[in-house]
């Protein structure tokens, strides 16, 4: 089981850590919630569980708990711009549908 | 997709900032706090003062004063200036009567003790309700907002009855109370340690009327109190007691005093206690009408007197320390909360006691407020449940059985309590009249893998289609993790519930033993559910079409067409028995590719239908 990130998801996310002055990564997982069941979780990682794994890539350290991963296996993480907008993308193959207010997803 | 930003650990997303504070309502003062970005601050009154006196004065004309206007008054208007009421707090009579009180007590209809002042008979909880009105003011005139929510600490050592009379205050107050909170664990909170190493911590607490002495452990941020004592009366006013049975002793001065008298000697016995924390000697010296003398005191002396006091502390303290199973070495950290804790001798004792200097840092009357605030802004929902746990979570998610099996989850585990949850939810089949609603509590998908909690009947939904009515089931779980579950339909209101205790009968290891096996079944649990959740689709895609075609099937669609969609509902079904998704789905798919036709021809008969015989005019007007 593998999460990647792209090298300019990789590199924003060393930004931010900086620009918040510590962390060691960031945290994915999945959580039950939104219109079509799951949405992403996308946050600073200050400590790891003793189920977590940890996936190293471009040196930014990608934490996930066990649990979720087995939603995200193979995902790659990036980071797009659209327009003005900006921000991170979840390029997950194991989900099937989203709903239309882009929020959530199932599998 | 949505683009996503990085957020702060477990900070809610969806969220905006909600009022909530911490109250310390201490025996001689009391005081607010709130967390400010992240850092739990005191308020202070337009003169910059934190601490609010635990004083109320009652007048003729009914106004009431709280604090240090109140306190100005305690000499001069003894019996209506209350003073230290939480002493009285939740106490019968005979238990009041044994304290040394100076007020005229009487007892109200149902036989508690009220005290008797110039405004009419005032009960200590209605007392302690002033003092909290007047902090709860303070806070929305600081923040200009009203207040959400507040915890409000209590001795360790209370009682169920000082508990609630403690609630109760709150309620007289208007203040909404989140929980109360011990206060040797706000104060530990406040000085981070639930953020720190595994460990153990002292907390010895004296304040002005309480003693209290707490152990607690540590472990991967989970507070958990392993024993507590102390002593309900036991404080800084028996040190300005003692002080003032000095000072009778050497003036030579006879009893009884009056209250007048008597307040006095308490107020220059205060000063002089807090003159020798920081000097070694100083002189005492009483000047009001009859009462003039001048003494001499040094620190000797002082540490002296209270040495039996400090006795008492030690003695409840290795008391404590013993109930948890230690020895005073073993406790990693020690913690020193209360004003009277400044008195050099106190330090030296409990130093001694511990082996180890105590944690300082943080200024000992305002720790207890300042982590209580810290806890309001969790409970409220402002931080994340993970960053303090102090036993008050949620330790299993819990939620409903949904249609084919499966788990929904309405409060997940880890959740903060008190917490409150609604999630709505639909019928399934046409015309469904009632719905059972199976609490369950565990990580898994499927019902089967999780625990049973209870179950109940929702009755009297009015015949709809399915889909259409609207079901709110809302979780609750209060402060003492007791969870009641209610469902409602909405449109007509009928309603049922159900309430159960869900930690009841769980030990840690069987709490950790079902969180393995989710992270151990994992794979296989997401698998079943979207098995379940293809089948929960197909069967009902299969229950619409057979209705269907029971209604129009004959009108609409000829005999091959007929033959057609009849196959592949056959299909379909065969492909149910096979529990392989892949196959359901194809199935699915099918199906609704060879009665997609029909489904349009529905939906034409039924526009027709709807137009047939009327005019243009009025179609549009509706």
């Amino acid at each position: 089981m593998h999460i990647s990130v792209t090298e300019p998801a990789a590199h924003h996310i060393e930004n931010q850590l900086q620009k918040r002055g510590g962390g060691m990564g960031i945290r994915v997982g999945v959580r039950t919630s939104g219109c079509s069941g799951h949405a992403y979780v996308l946050e600073f990682v200050d400590s790891t569980e003793p189920d977590d794994r940890v996936f190293e890539e471009f040196g930014v350290k990608i934490v996930i708990d066990p649990k979720s991963l087995v939603y995200l296996d193979g995902t790659e993480l990036d980071f797009v711009k659209e327009g003005l907008n900006e921000g991170f993308q979840f390029n997950n193959p194991n989900v099937k549908d989203e709903c239309g207010c882009g929020e959530s997803f199932t599998f | 997709m949505a683009l996503l930003q990085i957020s702060e650990p477990g900070q809610p997303v969806e969220h905006e900032h909600r009022i909530a504070v911490g109250i310390d309502l201490g025996t001689t003062h009391s005081l607010v706090a709130i967390v400010v970005n992240g850092e739990p601050q005191t308020l202070t009154d337009s003169e910059n003062r934190p601490l609010l006196p635990s004083v109320v004065h009652f007048s003729e004309n009914r106004v009431v004063e709280v604090g240090y206007q109140a306190q100005q008054k305690l000499t001069s208007d003894p019996l209506n200036t209350i003073a230290s009421v939480k002493r009285l707090l939740g106490k019968n009579m005979a238990e009041l009567q044994e304290q040394r009180t100076p007020y005229a007590l009487s007892t109200s209809e149902s036989g508690s003790p009220l005290i008797r002042t110039i405004a009419g008979d005032k009960s200590p909880v209605e007392i302690s309700a002033e003092i909290l009105k007047q902090l709860g003011t303070r806070a929305e005139q600081n923040l200009g907002d009203k207040l959400e929510g507040a915890v409000i600490t209590v001795p360790a050592y209370f009682d169920d009855a000082q508990r609630q009379a403690t609630k109760d205050a709150a309620q007289i107050a208007g203040i909404p109370l989140l929980r109360l909170l011990n206060e040797p664990t706000a104060a530990a909170v406040a000085y981070g340690l639930d953020q720190g190493a595994e460990g153990s911590i002292a907390v010895y607490d004296l304040g002005g009327g309480t003693f209290d002495i707490s152990i607690l452990s540590l472990e991967k941020g989970v507070f958990q109190v392993l024993s507590t004592g102390g002593d309900s009366a036991l404080g800084g006013d028996d040190f300005d007691h003692l002080l003032s049975e000095w000072v009778l002793q050497e003036s030579g001065y006879e009893l009884p005093l009056t209250p007048q008298q008597s307040r006095v000697l308490l107020q220059v016995s205060r000063n002089a206690k807090e003159q020798l924390s920081e000097q070694e000697e100083i002189t005492v010296e009483l000047n009001t009408g009859k009462l003039q003398w001048q003494g001499q005191l040094n620190r000797a002396q002082f540490d002296e007197m209270l040495q039996p006091l400090i006795k008492r502390t030690l003695r409840a303290t290795r008391k404590a320390v013993r109930d948890a199973n230690m020895s005073p070495e073993q406790v990693q950290d020690v913690v020193l909360v209360g004003g009277s804790t400044r008195v050099p001798a106190v330090r030296a004792a409990v130093e001694d006691f511990f082996g180890q200097s105590p944690k300082q840092g943080i200024d000992p009357d305002r720790v207890v407020a300042l982590g209580a605030a810290i806890q309001a802004d969790t409970l409220i929902g402002n931080r994340s449940g993970d960053e303090m746990l102090l036993l008050d979570v949620n330790p299993l998610s819990l939620g409903i059985e949904i249609m084919g099996g499966m788990v929904e989850k309405i409060v997940p585990r880890n959740s903060t309590i008190p917490i409150n949850r609604a999630q709505e939810f639909t019928t399934y089949k046409d015309g469904q009249t009632a719905m059972a609603v199976h609490v369950l509590q565990g990580e898994r998908e499927m019902v089967k893998d999780c625990r049973s909690l209870a179950r109940f009947e929702l009755r009297g939904i009015p015949p709809m289609t399915a889909g259409a009515a609207k079901i709110q089931v809302s979780f609750k779980v209060d402060a003492d993790g007791l969870l009641s579950v209610s469902a409602r339909e909405t449109s007509s209101s009928v309603e049922s519930s159900v309430e159960v205790k869900p930690s009841y009968g769980l030990s840690e290891n069987e709490i950790t033993g079902m969180l393995q096996d989710s992270f151990a079944h994992a794979e296989e649990d997401k698998q079943a559910r979207s098995l379940r959740e293809v089948e929960v689709e197909a069967s009902g895609l299969l229950d619409t079409l057979n209705a269907a075609l029971k209604a129009d099937g004959d009108a609409l669609l000829s005999t091959t067409e007929q033959q057609q969609i009849a196959a592949a509902m056959d299909e379909l079904t065969l492909a149910l028995k096979s529990e392989d998704t892949k196959k359901v789905t194809n199935a699915m798919e099918y199906l609704n590719h060879q009665s997609s036709g029909f489904a349009q021809k529905r939906m034409d008969h039924s526009i027709r239908e709807a137009l047939a015989g009327r005019d243009l005019n009025e179609v549009e007007r509706t």
